[in-house]
């Protein structure tokens, strides 16, 4: 047992706990809370991958921008301290099975494709120089459509809200 | 710091060295700042003389009034989420100790030697509106909540022009290792003059304004201080704060400018170093060891010059409108970061 199993299995018990919560508590902010909780725990664990640059735009993005949208927009429209009844609709039940069975589907893929894998324990990691040259080489063609789609639902957002 | 001074030092004590550093880089910068310039610059320029009578020209008042706050009574407000009023303060503080951890002060004096450190510190510093909007919410109050959705909106629409106009420094530098970005800096040249190195603040200038201008509303100092608008919102999310709750947020502000300060003067005046030529060095490992003792204060005067700056703005304009604010972010900023971005770009190619 390395010291980076039990700082994963650490982040990894506070990471369910606050997944449970997300959940289970009863107020928006809360849940919004709880999953800031989870999404840099996630984070945590890309840094014991030593994925140091994928760790960073977790936090940039997530924590943010995305985590900070969602408190932004559930303070402008239902922002209640306290208790909030009637957070759970009729659908909650079916939502044990799914998140079930895309755990299970979720975790064989990933132990079936990268179970065997290691880490070069030599420090000979992936740089973010190399992440670049992959990025704007080989896979080119699909970060200019993912930029393609991003603009388009922004286009889309601002036609949206545009009242005039 | 492995070998600091000849002296080598064991991991333990390196850990504790960088702890103890930390603080000090935080604690210290942040206690200048509200001396020199909330207490004495602003009393200057507004024809009073400020604190006296606390020490010689009042420069123990601070002292005095940490042990105000300390021993004031710990207010919550009845209907406040009590678990995130308590903790708002904490992550806006914390935000600004994860900042400072990527500040290099010396060619072996630094805590973290992160490859991504620009990213990084553009990525933490986003944490503390997290911590705001917490602050405006739990308090249970419409001011508060006014407040921390301004400073959230502000906050967002400003991170934008902070990251576009790095990005030109990134560009010329060719790294995002704060450490390199000053070794490129000094040993750099501009037209085979390197009598004073390569400073981006000259050949990025217009990045360096945008940095400021990005860097003053990150820090809601006015102009751009609508979260915290005393005429308007009593004080923004800082309203139902007392004691050392409001002394936390008070340390957080300034010393996340004192920080900011170290991160602009490492981008665009040359961090801890002085021109390489001055002393013959051409790499870091032939920079000389008193560059570890003389990089710390190298930065902290730097930083000085710079908060002088964002001071003299926060003490001499009026507030922006929220409208504003936000077309000055998305129509004026943006563009001419753009249009920055691209001139780097091919003139980096091009020479």
């Amino acid at each position: 047992m390395v010291a980076q199993n039990i700082g994963f299995a650490i982040i990894a018990i506070i990471m369910v706990i606050g997944a449970l919560r997300v959940v289970t508590t009863s107020n928006v902010v809360h849940a919004a809370l709880w999953l800031v909780v989870v999404l840099a725990g996630a984070a945590a664990q890309y840094i014991l991958l030593a994925a140091e640059f994928v760790a960073i735009t977790q936090v940039l993005v997530y924590i943010g921008a995305v985590m900070v949208l969602f408190l932004f927009g559930t303070m402008l429209t239902r922002s209640r301290i306290g208790r909030d009844s009637g957070l759970n609709n009729s659908y909650a039940k079916l939502g044990i099975p799914v998140a079930v069975v895309l755990f299970v589907a979720m975790a064989l893929a990933l132990s079936k494709s990268f179970g065997t894998e290691k880490l070069p324990s030599d420090g000979s990691l992936v740089t973010t120089q190399q992440i670049s040259d992959q990025i704007f080489g080989p896979y080119l063609l699909p970060f200019w459509a993912l930029s393609f789609v991003l603009l388009a639902a922004v286009i889309g957002a601002i036609v949206l809200a545009r009242k005039d | 710091m492995y070998s600091l001074l000849a002296v080598v030092i064991p991991y333990w004590g390196q850990s504790l060295l960088r702890v103890l550093g930390g603080l000090v880089a935080v604690l210290l910068p942040a206690g200048t700042i509200v001396y020199v310039f909330l207490f004495k610059m602003m009393s200057f320029m507004q024809s009073r003389l400020g604190p006296m009578e606390a020490g010689p020209y009042g420069s123990m008042q601070l002292f005095a009034e940490v042990g105000k706050w300390l021993q004031k009574e710990d207010i919550q407000p009845h209907n406040a989420d009590k678990r995130i009023f308590r903790m708002a303060p904490i992550i806006v503080l914390m935000s600004t100790f994860l900042l400072v951890a990527v500040v290099p002060f010396g060619p072996d004096a630094w805590f973290t030697n992160f490859e991504t450190g620009v990213f990084y510190a553009l990525a933490v510093s986003s944490i503390s509106v997290l911590g705001i909007l917490m602050a405006g919410w739990s308090s249970a109050n419409k001011y508060s909540l006014l407040g921390g959705l301004r400073a959230a909106g502000q906050l967002i629409a400003y991170e934008l022009p902070m990251v576009l106009a790095v990005m030109g420094v990134v560009i010329q530098a060719g790294t995002m290792n704060l450490q390199q970005i000053v070794l490129a800096q000094n040993a750099g040249s501009i037209f085979g003059t390197d009598i004073v190195g390569n400073p981006y603040v000259l050949t990025q200038f217009v990045g360096f304004v945008v940095f400021m201008i990005a860097v003053q509303a990150e820090l809601t100092q006015a102009p751009f201080d609508m979260p915290i608008a005393e005429s308007e919102l009593v004080s923004g999310y800082m309203t139902e704060y007392s004691g050392f709750r409001f002394l936390i947020f008070f340390i957080g502000e300034f010393a996340t400018a004192g920080v900011f300060a170290m991160i602009a003067s490492t981008l665009f005046l040359g961090g801890w170093g002085v021109p390489f030529s001055w002393f013959g060095w051409t790499s870091m490992d032939s920079v000389a060891n008193w560059m570890n003792v003389a990089g710390p204060l190298i930065v902290f005067t730097k930083m000085m010059v710079l908060v002088f700056l964002i001071m003299w703005i926060r003490f001499s304009y009026p507030r922006f409108r929220e409208d504003q604010l936000q077309r000055f972010a998305w129509k004026v900023l943006i563009p001419i970061s753009l249009a920055n971005i691209m001139v780097t770009a091919v003139l980096k190619v091009a020479f």
